[in-house]
């Protein structure tokens, strides 16, 4: 029997899997993928502060460094927010497909077991522990385990099976296609975005520069989106780079409905994209996946360490990753319900009498800057920003 | 009334799941990079249609 069975081998998974077998648990990691990191769904952007937390950052796995960010209004105005020192990166391209190997080769030095192209396809609860269907190149079997982890991304079977409705709305979610894009200039110490309803309504296109050529894509909210996500940016790369060249086409979803309720079922805890841990603002995901994966695994130890697999026992990973991001989750999806009500003129408008300079690359920084010239627009959101 | 349901345009699809993220009737899945359609449980909603970045997906009479 495993201790842990920890369903899906992205950043959170693999951090989740890692987590348990260091301290001593016998860990199963499945992935449904033959390839564990392809195809990916990311823009692949993290800030450097929460990649470190966990991970010491390799070359080899980091595509680009950036200083900073552009923000263009929707008439072409220019926001830049970098770091005071020069030299001092603030961000991460990474390149995912390694990136995400890495991460589960830590989980296997670390003892756990690892499976690919390797489908959990049912779950049966019975006597406190889960039976777990395993389904590889046509072959099936079973394995018993105390805890499952649900790591299994945006479309996570984990929580349909086990009774957590995380079901996102069309306002809860980020429809997204990205380019990585050749023949394209730009500025590779900087990350790139574009706001405004008639270019990425309830999103935003973006620039990550990669070593070779950079990421361009596109989040739009399809509940006050006209059209699909690949038609927006279609239309704006014909338009911002004709000569453009693209080498790989990307696809995904990402959840932006902020905090759920409980992440936590028995014998059973969710991570990242299958909890709804991304940014509801910048869509961002990784970070707080390698955080949750992080407590969950900790949790589980001291699950094990109790004989203690009920929904009211892990409960306390609830709190611990509530406390660290999932209220933050929630603030940012009230701000997020305001931005994307604004309309083009006025974030022109805001762009216009801001200052052009922003010596911090945060959210934040540019919602406070927002704030002092117009109080009124956010003014029933302000405890969000202070 | 004949039954509607969701099909799937293979050649279009990038597998990216954004449409079992929205499904509340379990009527698909994604099966490592192939996207099934469970017809007997489709609905026909289209709330899947709307969220695929591809345009990929849409809502058809069903045939069977």
């Amino acid at each position: 029997m495993y201790d842990v069975v920890v369903v899906g081998a992205g950043p959170g998974g693999s951090i989740a899997a890692k987590t348990c077998a260091e301290n001593g648990l016998k860990v199963l990691l499945v992935e449904k993928r033959q390839e564990i990191g392809v195809p990916v769904r990311c823009a692949e952007g993290i800030s450097r502060n929460a990649l470190e937390r966990f991970v010491e950052p390799k070359k080899f796995f980091i595509s680009r460094e950036v200083v900073g960010a552009k923000i263009f209004a929707p008439d072409g105005t220019e926001i830049t927010l970098s770091e005071e020192r020069a030299g001092n990166e603030v961000g991460y391209v990474l390149e995912r497909k390694v990136f995400d190997r890495y991460l589960a080769k830590l989980a296997s030095k670390a003892g756990a077991e690892v499976l690919v192209k390797t489908t959990a396809y049912d779950f049966e609860r019975k006597d406190g522990i889960v039976r777990v269907k395993l389904r590889r190149m046509g072959e099936e079997w079973e394995v018993e385990t105390k805890v499952v982890i649900g790591a299994d991304g945006v479309e996570s079977r984990v929580a349909k099976f086990f009774g957590i409705d995380t079901t996102l709305k069309p306002d809860g979610i980020e429809s997204c296609v990205q380019y990585l894009m050749t023949n394209i200039d730009f500025d590779p110490d900087y990350c790139y975005f574009w706001v405004g309803k008639s270019i990425a309504p309830g999103g935003y296109i973006w620039l990550f520069p990669k070593r070779i050529g950079a990421n361009v894509g596109i989040g739009v909210m399809p509940s006050i989106a006209e059209k699909t996500p690949k038609e927006y940016l279609d239309d704006f790369v014909q338009k911002k780079f004709p000569e453009g060249r693209i080498v790989e086409l990307v696809a995904g979803a990402v959840p932006v409905c902020g905090e759920i309720k409980t992440a936590v079922a028995d014998n059973v805890m969710l991570v990242g994209d299958a909890a709804r841990h991304a940014d509801p603002i910048t869509g961002g995901g990784i970070a707080n996946a390698m955080k949750a994966g992080y407590y969950a695994g900790k949790v589980a130890v001291e699950a094990v360490k109790k004989n203690d697999f009920s929904a009211k026992f892990l409960k306390r990973y609830d709190k611990l990753w509530k406390d660290d991001f999932g209220k933050e989750l929630a603030k940012k999806r009230k701000l997020q319900q305001k931005l994307i009500k604004m309309d083009d003129e006025t974030l022109n408008k805001i762009a216009h009498s801001i200052p052009k300079n922003i010596k911090e690359l945060s959210v934040r920084a540019i919602v406070l800057e927002i704030f002092k010239k117009y109080p009124k627009l956010l003014w029933d959101v302000k405890d969000l920003i202070f | 009334m004949p039954k509607k349901v969701v099909t799937v345009n293979r050649f279009k699809c990038a597998y990216c799941g954004a449409c079992v993220s929205v499904c509340k009737f379990n009527a698909n899945e994604l099966i490592e990079t192939f996207l099934q359609i469970y017809e007997d449980r489709c609905t026909g909603c289209g709330i899947c249609v709307k969220v695929c970045p591809m345009g990929a997906l849409e809502v058809v009479e069903c045939t069977t």
